[in-house]
């Protein structure tokens, strides 16, 4: 500030209108610490008062008081999908937790389809070709646009209920059926040796990262290069392929076959639940290709030119001087797109999946005992964000370091 | 003008073999219907220092930047170093290697340091083990006079010691010829010198040199030829002297006479 502490008015003529002592609305330190006080303040305050709400309601209306016991009594009401096997009479507890499973797997899969669609679709809208840069900003408007609830029930009710029935299903191959009750897949059945392949695969993934670091360390002693990428490729396919030949078969396949109604056997994916999965995906991708987009065109184009004007080749320019700047730009807000993804899947219930939000309102509606619902539901999203961001948080840093 | 005249070596001194480094024959550029740059015929020597100097807008940046591929002309040949210059991905890799760039605003890598912006090229293109390369770069960047800069950012720097850091990743990879689009155009004048004694200094080494500059001291001390671009045409070259005091075309003593009565 204006007022340096201690200057010596050397030569200049003293002017008796300075105060020496600043007015505390003025002192900026002062000001910051009042601040601080007055928020922390309002904020117990307003906690005091929630909690007093609450204890004075639960006294009025004569509820038992909170406890978690409730979890082991029977549920009494079953979830249209679950990955977990569930009866009439499993305790709620478990039924909950089939919920918060139901959530993660639909998250997971959206996240995967945002990610790579907006990826496609990101890149695609900062292409020269006129028709695909327009296809993918039209999508990416038009998504933008329509509340996310109106796209789910749109996949929903609008075209997957368009299906065929189940004796007209469309087919893949006769392996694969999708119909008006769900998608039909192949369902893997593990033989005996399967162990065998598994460690195949591991065994390659590792020598894959061991090949990586010495081919590095190879280049900086001695500059000679090695073809990572094609080798190991090459290896993480055919390691595994080749103890899967060995060892005749190590997994089985369970087809889906046509019964009176509907199809029998294999691995049976929801209606509701592909809804869900593409609804979110698909959303969610037109804001991941946003910010893939605005990542790439932060990169000026004088760094790749410079790139290129010493010599290195266009995959190099990409991978050494133009992704390490753009991911640095496009991480952060990836995060708070996954965590809409998980926060959006909340949405499951109006399309008939049984997500955790769902199956807390159940229960809460059977058991009464809504404070420790919502207990329940704040303590699984929050875990599920603080996952999140940590791990996303990690990975920014590791880009960040590398640049500064 | 920020360089002194200097009373030893001009230009003309310096010595200039009879090897043809770069050749422009009719070589020909549109931008769409706008015809940028026109027949233009360009012979540059072995050891030669060019100074190309026009109006905005003349084609003096599509040119040179034609000569390491940045842009692609669609008439006419150029040759550099015997190689010509065709879609062929590979002679334009070769030719990237031996010719150096550096642009108006230093187009320093900001992710890495001022050591690894100088090592990049090297390890990845020339395939020198990390340490030689390293050793090499702390070789230019004395020459630079930037030694102790080695482990900053590009952002830590000023300009003056950013475009220096430039130039010196360019000599890392011993190019043939060094390419200069207005070096010193984005700099503060305080900073003007430090970058023009350096590119001075390695005019006297013997490099090949083509810059688009308006510094017109510079192009005294050490071009040996001068060329005035304008409206996507070579209109008149000479040496520097004859250039600067008996300019032949009017275009050349107008161009003149705005730039030096500022
Ligand atoms: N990528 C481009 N697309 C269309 N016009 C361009 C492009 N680059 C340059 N131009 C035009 O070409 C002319 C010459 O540009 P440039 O070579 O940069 O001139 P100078 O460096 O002499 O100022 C200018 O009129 C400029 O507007
Ligand atoms: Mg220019």
């Amino acid at each position: 500030m204006a007022l340096a502490k201690g200057a010596p008015e050397s030569g200049a003529v003293a002017n008796p209108a300075t105060p020496q002592v600043i007015a505390f609305w003025r002192d900026e330190r002062k000001r910051g610490m009042i601040a601080q006080v007055v928020v922390v303040a309002a904020l117990l305050g307003f906690i005091w008062f929630l909690l007093r709400n609450f204890l004075i309601k639960q006294e009025m209306s004569g509820a038992p008081p909170l406890s978690l016991y409730f979890l082991q009594d029977v549920a009494g009401f079953q979830l249209s999908f679950s990955l977990i096997p569930l009866t009439l009479d499993s305790p709620i507890g478990r039924v909950i937790f089939a919920g918060a499973l139901n959530t993660l797997i639909a998250a997971f899969f959206a996240g995967i389809i945002a990610t790579f669609l907006g990826l496609l679709v990101g890149i695609a809208r900062l292409s020269k070709n006129w028709l695909i840069s327009h296809i993918a900003a039209t999508y990416i408007e038009i998504i933008r646009n329509i509340p996310l609830l109106l796209q789910l029930v749109f996949w929903y009710g609008g075209v997957l209920t368009a299906l065929p029935k189940p004796k007209d299903s469309i087919s893949l191959l006769d392996v694969v059926f999708l119909n008006i009750k769900g998608l039909f897949l192949p369902k893997p059945i593990l033989q005996e040796g399967v162990g065998l392949f598994f460690i195949a695969i591991a065994v390659a993934i590792g020598l894959a990262i061991f090949i990586a670091r010495w081919a590095r360390k190879r280049q900086m002693a001695t500059g000679q290069q090695f073809p990572t990428i094609i080798v190991n490729t090459a290896l993480i396919i055919l390691l595994p392929a080749f103890v899967f030949v060995l060892l005749h078969d190590p997994i089985g396949w369970e087809f889906p076959e046509k019964g009176a109604f509907n199809f029998k056997g294999g691995l049976t994916v929801q209606p509701e639940m592909t809804a869900l999965i593409v609804g979110i995906g698909i959303s969610t991708a037109a804001y991941v290709a946003e910010i893939v987009r605005a990542g790439i065109i932060s990169v000026s184009h004088g760094q790749s030119e410079a790139s290129h004007a010493l010599g290195l080749k266009s995959s190099w320019t990409l991978r050494l001087v133009v992704l390490p700047q753009a991911l640095r730009v496009i991480i952060p807000p990836m995060i708070s797109q996954y965590l809409n993804v998980v926060k959006n899947s909340t949405l499951a219930g109006f399309i008939g999946y049984a997500d955790l939000f769902a199956v807390i309102g159940t229960s809460q509606n059977q058991t009464g005992r809504a404070v420790e619902c919502v207990v329940i539901l704040m303590v699984f999203y929050l875990t599920i964000s603080l996952i999140i961001s940590t791990i996303m948080n990690v990975y920014n840093k590791r880009a960040a370091l590398i640049e500064r | 003008m920020s360089t002194q005249a200097q009373a030893n070596p001009s230009g003309a001194d310096l010595a200039i073999s009879d090897e043809v480094m770069i050749g422009l024959t009719g070589v020909n550029k549109w931008y769409g219907q706008f015809h940028v740059l026109k027949d233009i015929d360009l012979t540059v020597l072995k050891g030669e220092r060019i100074v190309i100097c026009g109006p905005s807008g003349s084609g003096k940046s599509t040119l040179i930047r034609c000569i390491n591929r940045l842009e692609e002309h669609q008439r006419g040949r150029i040759v550099v170093d015997g190689i010509e210059l065709t879609h062929d991905l590979k002679n334009i890799e070769k030719v990237r290697r031996e010719v150096g760039m550096v642009f108006q605003h230093f187009n320093l890598f900001p992710h890495l340091t001022v050591l690894d912006n100088l090592t990049l090229a090297p390890i990845w293109v020339k395939k020198v083990p990390k340490k030689e390369a390293e050793e090499v770069a702390m070789h230019y960047l004395k020459r630079v006079k930037i030694p102790e800069q080695a482990g900053k950012f590009p952002g830590q720097l000023s300009g003056g010691q950013q475009q220096r850091v430039a130039i010196a990743r360019s000599l890392c990879m011993s190019p043939k010829v060094m390419l200069f689009d207005e070096p010193t155009s984005a700099l503060d004048p305080e900073m003007i010198k430090e970058v023009l004694d350096v590119m001075i200094e390695l005019a006297r080494s013997g490099m090949t040199m083509i810059c688009v500059t308006h510094e017109m001291g510079f192009a005294r001390t050490v071009a040996n030829r001068v060329i005035f671009m304008d409206k996507g045409e070579i209109i008149e070259q000479n040496e520097p002297e004859e250039f600067f005091n008996n300019p032949k075309s009017d275009r050349t003593k107008l161009f003149l006479s705005q730039i030096l009565h500022h």
